[in-house]
């Protein structure tokens, strides 16, 4: 058995951040030194967590490629994600991945990239956004649309703190208008409605979304309408992920195996098998 | 069939015999708690000899027949897919260190075995999971050094859809190959492995007239077949379908049970487990077979994929007959009929997607 | 410092206390790991003591224990339900079904005015929320053990919810239904006993009550096809969880 593909490696956390009232990052460091060196992921793929005693469960990297640490975070639940909450730094995890085909980073250079998501959606963005300002020069315009469907649901305060400033970055925040807050300073509204009035030109663009999937599919939908190539989309989508290496069967939609064809996928190939009840 | 032996039904034992000589556990057909399975068996008289197995739709019943055939019977109740494909398979067992864990691998460590009788809808079940798991170590740990000899069916069950799967009745793969007449069978080699084993057998030839009567059993048991799947791109037609009316009529008789999808060959969805030591220093992870009419298989936290039956058998049929195309170069269904057998409300797949692709199709 | 459990007994027959006291080794290594608070079947006795894990074995039968229950739920932290009698009222509930009133009650004993019964014998959940439901007549001794180890790992336990067709075909059972036409609730009970009675050749009797997804007309259906009669076919199912699957036809119409 090959470790790190069906046999999770040991990994500890070095460091916790509690990221909102359920929503925390764990950052990873492998405890073996090889396997570590030789750890590589792309933005937009998953790792599988292992928790002793409760199980695994799959969570995107959120992490910046270049750090050698490997971020997760992590909303709380199922089972396995409310333990690994309890966990303090220092505690020894398992660890198999990267799984999954990521963000399609080649295919971005010299785009502009409009990065649109939605609560914690933003999680597997996080790296891309990483990517991209790792290498700045090699992108166009850089537009980051997050939205939340509470203002206490905004998870990486930080990250955002910062981007915001960033002159390279052109990101906004909405806050769904069912639950505006008083402290508040960005769009109140859904995510979509900033899409309106944002500048975009058609052919030079490339769109990676990320969130619930009736808001992907609503997003996708006006870019297309905007001109947007739907094979120009990118949505990372979510199932139940099990043995992420295509073989238990849990995450297929249609005749896809998302853990293993996605999770990212472009809209040209998803599309027509999104909106339909139980495919 | 150019050049065949005969094995007498008297030398059937020394066949056996031979193959455990060479290392193998034998694997074969007995009767047991009133169904023929696939078990480990040692002499020829373990054999289902003088049964027949009745297999509709819902019911499976044994008759005794006037012959004394060791195979006149279709699909035993399960195929070779737990003999490969472990029901349930330790994945890992884990430790608690003082500052970690350390992980054990399981890895099964099994005798080969030998399978005497594979029917070849099995064999080509066999081979279709082989392309699946071709890069699974549990299952490869198994499969690897098993070797075949192929039973080429005689006796279909009115449950039996083979020939119209492609798969059958004459298996295509295999080490031997048998075709029971009254007193033995015409045997065939399909492997250089499978004719060093009977030489020391110095069987004989067979005649013309055996070979020729093998034939035309096998030949009568392609043209008994009374089910049949369409033909044609299914997974195109399949996907056209989704909408169909036919999905909930299925449901009201659908148990969503998984009975289907445990007596199916090829179906290989599993689901992980694991299972703490009641001291807590200690785990195993394992995984088990699962079934896409199961409540977990869709669930993701607060949301299930396929929350009714409808969904669920239409996932099963369209991803077997469909999807499965597209996954793995070929049909996930080798017209074994163990679905519609082992299904106790008697749901048969021929019926169900004959209704769903019906005469026009869907759509547009 | 250790998790401090309790085990408390309502309207029942101990035996999914017994399941636990079977576990033999386990249990004697469950036990180094928590504070063994209230357990009166097997010596501690605390009853008004708080806990943080507590297993609660029978229905909830008369007005004291609906008090009692409620007490107890106050003082725990994470609240299991054990068995049929807890989690679908038990086979005490075939009493739900009857008229309102005590018949059946001067019927049985000689001076009934002794007898505080409430009317209907309820799971745990009908009075307080429960954070996990463990099925059967008994519980699985197994499973018990599992749900405990992972609860104990700061995991969530979650029974499956599957028919017992999956359990059985795993084990390599003969199917009891199709190969000898014996009338199995398994297609329509939730898992979790391993098959234990298709693997004796007899068809189960639904004592983890339904599956999730459980069609109950299919079977009848399939029963009747049987030569069972509708009153036949009703007795199968009003056993040891027939509040469960009245319920279930209720909600189905």
């Amino acid at each position: 058995m090959r470790p790190l593909i069906e046999l999770p490696a040991p990994a500890r956390i070095v460091e916790r951040l509690q990221e909102t009232e359920t929503i925390f990052t764990l950052r990873l460091k492998l405890e073996d030194a090889a396997l570590a060196a030789h750890y590589r992921f792309a933005p937009g793929q998953f790792n599988m967590l292992y928790l002793p005693g409760v199980g695994e469960a799959p969570i995107s990297i959120a992490a910046d490629p270049r750090a050698g640490l490997i971020d997760h975070t992590i909303r709380m639940v199922g089972s396995v994600t409310r333990a690994l909450a309890q966990l303090p730094a220092g505690a020894v995890i398992g660890l198999r991945g990267p799984f999954g085909r990521g963000w399609p980073m080649p295919a971005a250079e010299g785009r502009d990239l409009i990065i649109i998501t939605g609560g914690l959606g933003c999680a597997p963005s996080v790296s891309a956004v990483h990517a991209v300002l790792a290498q700045r020069a090699r992108y166009g315009r850089v537009v980051l649309l997050e939205g939340v469907r509470h203002c206490r649901d905004l998870a990486l305060k930080s990250r955002f703190a910062e981007w915001l400033d960033h002159p390279d970055l052109d990101v906004q925040l909405a806050v769904c208008e069912t639950n505006p807050c008083a402290d508040w300073p960005w769009h109140t509204g859904n995510v979509l409605t900033l899409m309106d009035a944002m500048e975009l030109k058609p052919e030079r663009s490339l769109a990676f979304l990320c969130g619930p999937e009736g808001m992907m599919q609503a997003a996708a939908e006006k870019l297309v309408q905007r001109g947007v190539q739907a094979g120009d989309i990118y949505l990372s989508l979510e199932r139940n992920m099990q043995c992420a290496l295509g073989l238990c069967g849990h995450c297929q939609l249609g005749p896809h195996f998302v853990c293993r064809a996605g999770p990212v996928f472009d809209y040209a190939t998803i599309g027509p098998l999104l909106g339909k009840r139980g495919v | 069939m150019t050049h065949a032996l005969f094995l007498p039904h008297a030398r059937l034992d020394d066949l056996i015999r031979q193959v455990q000589s060479a290392g193998y556990r034998v694997i074969g057909p007995k009767l047991e708690a009133g169904v023929i399975h696939y078990a480990e068996l040692n002499v020829a008289a373990e054999l289902p000899w003088g049964w027949q197995a009745e297999q509709t739709p819902g019911r499976y019943r044994l008759h005794r027949s006037q012959q004394t055939l060791a195979f006149a019977w279709a699909a035993p109740a399960q195929g070779l897919k737990p003999w490969f494909f472990a029901p349930v398979e330790p994945l890992w067992r884990l430790r608690r260190t003082p500052d970690g864990f350390g992980l054990e691998p399981c890895l099964p460590d099994a005798k080969p075995i030998a399978v005497l009788g594979a029917r070849a809808c099995d064999l080509a079940a066999v081979a279709r999971q082989d392309r699946i798991l071709e890069h699974d170590p549990h299952y490869q740990a198994r499969r690897q050094d098993a070797l075949f000899i192929a039973l080429h069916c005689t006796h279909p069950a009115a449950s039996c859809f083979c020939t119209s799967a492609g798969t059958g009745p004459r298996a295509s793969r295999f080490d031997l190959g048998l075709t029971e007449l009254d007193t033995g069978f015409v045997l065939e080699v399909g492997s250089p492995r499978g004719g060093k084993l009977i030489e020391p057998l110095a069987l004989a030839g067979a005649t013309a007239d055996q070979i020729q009567a093998a034939q035309t059993a096998v030949a009568a048991a392609a043209a008994q077949q009374t089910r049949r799947l369409p033909a044609g791109d299914l997974a195109g037609r399949l996907a056209a379908c989704i909408d169909h009316p036919r999905w909930d009529a299925v449901a009201q008789r659908c148990l969503a049970c998984g009975n289907c999808t445990q007596a199916c060959p090829t179906c290989f969805c599993h689901a992980r487990r694991e299972t703490a030591s009641a001291d807590g220093q200690s785990a195993e992870h394992s995984r088990h077979w699962d079934s896409c009419f199961g409540e977990l298989h869709g669930h993701l936290a607060g949301f299930q994929v396929r929350p009714q039956t409808a969904q669920r058998y239409r996932q099963w049929l369209t991803h077997k007959l469909g999807n499965w195309w597209a996954q793995f170069g070929a049909s996930g269904c080798v017209g074994c009929g163990r679905c519609l057998t082992w299904c106790p409300a008697g749901i048969d797949l021929t019926e169900e997607v004959a209704a769903v692709l019906g005469e026009a199709p869907c759509g547009r | 410092m250790k998790p401090r459990l309790g085990v408390y007994k309502f309207t029942s027959c101990d035996g999914c206390q017994l399941a636990l006291l079977n576990q033999g080794a386990d249990l004697l290594a469950l036990l180094d790991r928590v504070e063994l608070v209230h357990f009166p079947e097997a010596g501690p006795s605390a009853p008004e003591a708080a806990v943080d894990l507590a297993l609660i074995e029978g229905s909830i039968s008369t007005p004291e224990e609906a008090e009692r229950i409620r007490g107890i739920r106050a003082r725990a932290g994470h609240l299991v339900a054990l068995g049929a009698c807890a989690t679908a009222g038990g086979i005490q509930a075939l009493r739900n079904a009857t008229e309102a009133g005590s018949a059946w009650r001067a019927a049985l004993y000689p001076q009934p005015e002794f007898i505080a019964t409430a009317e209907r014998s309820l799971p745990v959940s009908a009075l307080v929320p429960v954070d996990l439901e463990l099925f059967g007549c008994p519980v699985d001794g197994r499973q018990l053990m599992a749900a405990l180890n992972t609860v104990l790992a700061g995991g969530r336990y979650r029974p499956s919810g599957d028919s017992v067709c999956g359990e059985c075909k795993q084990a390599g059972h003969a199917c009891v239904l199709v190969s000898r036409g014996e009338p199995c609730l398994g297609p329509v009970t939730r898992a979790g006993c391993g098959a234990l009675c298709p693997g004796q050749g007899r068809g189960c009797y639904g004592c983890f009550g339904p599956s999730a997804q459980a069609n109950l007309a299919s079977l009848k259906a399939v029963f009747a096809g049987l030569g069972l009669s509708d009153a036949e076919i009703g007795r199968r199912f009003a056993f040891i969880t027939a509040e469960a699957f009245r319920a279930l036809e209720q909600k189905h119409g």
